[in-house]
């Protein structure tokens, strides 16, 4: 079977992670390189202990092979504001998993097919993939008001570059929550948990409606497209079915969408309470995984 | 002894216990007399800090920087703070918060999470802002790691950090120990912030000046979360007669206690079950009364879904997880939601 070349930019945990993701999977996609810039860094060693090719001069090798269609860029919000162009020059599809959001966002079971012709595409944060299509499958039903999303992650699974920019997952996931979820209005919290042993990932959104609704429509949607998602991050679920609570709200007594949801890792490099991490490397499989499909068809097309 | 910095935190901790009601003529009462009394330190925003009215927290019903505004322009000496956490505010709503004229940020993380608030107190330090750092759930972690947090807090710039006991949760033995190793250890101001579910809000604030605590908070009829915090008047009144001389003046805070703030309260705020349940399971203070509503909603007792939050951990900022252990005592014991 065709399949597409890629490479992962980045040999941190993220790029260590999704590489054992790539190669686990037999999907549309070739794994032909992992670049990273330390030679010494272990996601280097563990890609050739793989038996596949590296390089430690960052974006160069990538770009000099015309082969690769997409790359993963799990560097960081700096250096991918610099590899976007170059990379978006190159004719290279960017799955950008840092907060840089140069392209659009995407969440894979909301809105990956509207932007198949881009170049770049964003992958927003953990908090947003796991809570934005939950926002999205209540407002396909009634429209959501205002959207209040909570994401709760083990300490230790928290790197030092969100820490160093808690501003940025707030404003980035609330973005996401109104442009993906489709809520007139949004917050989103983050917490840090250090309990011991270390918690999974939870996620909780509260949806606000104006007008009467149909429950039980609500509560179909949002478990069909837990569902969906669970097809590409098996770890994810909801925790009991969706319940309205009435709250008080500075548009009055309103009815409330209590989703709760839980992201259990796969455990292919990250511990699996680390559901926070394994979603965006998930997802990010998912979104390269149905480009190639759609760069295979597109080339079945030409023929 | 040393004479402690007193915050009166009644309009910010306080907060929590009328479910975020303030109103701009209640700040301004309030305001007024504790700067007339000469309390030093006012703290004023929502419970959960600047940009808490949530679903999460609790909606606030009046606009807090409103309520910033009153304050700021009603104290004559009193400096204004106001308490800012990381993820619930951010760095717009602290600029704001300048602008509008506090001289003080009390920057308030989990005591373990405290390189997340370098960012803030950067941003303090550069809005000019006298910046506090405050290590929230002190009692689920040794001092050791409490001085290790408290480091980076001082390494960003911070002026004082706070062992702060948000869930009543600290015996005196616990409060010196503490208290001890951070004015040991840091260069800077320690203070200490109470809760008193075990009856000790006011003892475990004199064990923290014993051991030097250069800031203490309370609130005025001990209006705040939970079982409330260490009552400024009676505070005020046990620090003179240990010849502790504050400067406030006594009558003053008794007649605002009695008769500004007391009226404002739904009920006296007393050690009853469900405060000493939340204080003996550790369990942070502001989850009383979304406590009391999961536990209403789903027919199950607070004591129990107290004891479940303490089991599992749970930290400032987790009132979600409250429905969730609900929902879940409810299913064992076959109720149906």
């Amino acid at each position: 079977m065709a399949k597409v070349k890629v490479a992962i930019l980045g040999s941190g945990n993220i790029g260590t992670d999704l590489m054992y993701k790539i190669l686990k999977n037999d999907g549309n996609m070739e794994l032909a390189l992992v670049a990273g810039i330390d030679p010494k860094s272990e996601g280097l060693a563990r890609a050739k202990e793989k038996g596949i090719a590296t390089s430690h001069y960052g974006i160069d090798e990538i770009l000099e092979d015309s082969e690769i269609k997409i790359v993963f860029d799990a560097t960081s919000a700096k250096a991918h504001q610099v590899n976007a162009p170059k990379l978006k020059e190159h004719g290279k599809f960017a799955v950008d998993m840092t907060p840089a959001a140069v392209g659009p966002f995407v969440v894979p079971t909301v809105n990956l097919n509207e932007h198949l012709e881009e170049m770049n595409v964003n992958l927003i944060s953990c908090g947003g993939q796991a809570t934005t299509p939950l926002v999205y499958a209540v407002n396909r039903v009634v429209p959501v008001h205002y959207a209040e999303v909570i994401a709760t992650a083990a300490s230790v699974s928290i790197g030092p570059g969100t820490r160093q920019n808690v501003d940025e997952f707030v404003r980035t996931t609330a973005s996401a929550v109104q442009k993906i979820g489709g809520a007139k209005i949004a917050r989103a919290i983050p917490v840090f948990n250090p309990a011991q042993p270390p918690i999974n990932m939870t996620n909780s959104v509260y949806a606000v409606i104006k007008e009467e609704f149909d429950e039980r429509a609500v509560i179909q949607s949002v478990e069909s497209i837990a569902k969906e998602i669970s097809k590409y991050v098996p770890g994810y679920r909801l925790k009991g079915s969706p319940i309205v609570d009435y709250r008080d709200t500075p548009w009055g007594r309103l009815p409330t969408v209590v989703i709760m949801n839980e992201v259990v890792g796969a455990g292919d490099f990250f511990p699996t309470y680390a559901g926070n991490l394994d979603i965006m490397t998930a997802s990010a499989y998912q979104v390269g995984d149905v480009y190639a499909a759609h760069v295979l068809s597109v080339k079945e097309g030409a023929r | 002894m040393k004479i402690p910095r007193l915050t009166d935190t009644t309009l910010r901790d306080g907060d929590h216990a009328i479910s975020h009601s303030y109103t701009p003529e209640q700040v301004r009462t309030i305001v007024k007399d504790l700067d007339e009394a000469g309390v030093p330190v006012i703290e004023v925003s929502h419970g959960s800090g600047l940009n808490g009215s949530t679903i999460q927290q609790g909606f606030s019903k009046h606009p807090e920087l409103e309520l910033i505004k009153v304050a700021v322009q009603t104290a004559k000496n009193a400096k204004i703070a106001s308490l800012f956490v990381p993820g619930i505010g951010t760095s717009e709503e602290l600029r704001k918060a300048a602008d509008l004229g506090i001289s003080i940020i009390r920057i308030a993380v989990h005591c373990t999470e405290a390189d997340v608030t370098e960012q803030y107190f950067r941003l303090a330090k550069e809005l000019g802002l006298e910046a506090v750092g405050f290590l929230m759930m002190s009692h689920t972690q040794p001092a050791k790691v409490l001085v290790e947090q408290a480091k980076l807090m001082e390494s960003y710039g911070a002026d004082c950090v706070y062992v702060v006991d948000s869930a009543g949760a600290l015996v005196p033995t616990g409060v010196r120990e503490r208290v001890s190793a951070l004015k040991e250890a840091l260069s800077i101001e320690v203070g200490f912030h109470a809760h008193n579910n075990l009856g000790l809000a006011i003892g475990n604030t004199l064990a923290a000046i014993e051991c030097g605590a250069d800031q203490i908070d309370g609130t005025l009829r001990g209006l705040g979360a939970g079982a409330g915090n260490a009552q400024t008047e009676v505070l005020v009144a046990v620090l003179n007669k240990m010849n502790i001389d504050t400067g406030i003046n006594l009558a003053i805070l008794m007649d605002a206690a009695e008769e500004k703030v007391a009226p404002i309260m739904k009920s006296p705020i007393v050690v009853d079950r469900d405060n000493l349940s939340s204080g003996y399971a550790g369990v942070y203070n502001s989850f009383l009364l979304h406590v009391k509503h999961a536990a209403e909603k789903f027919g199950v007792g607070v004591g129990e879904i107290m004891e479940e939050l303490g089991k599992r951990q749970t930290i400032a900022g987790q009132e979600d997880w409250i429905i969730d252990v609900a929902v879940e005592l409810a299913n064992k014991k076959g109720v149906k939601v």
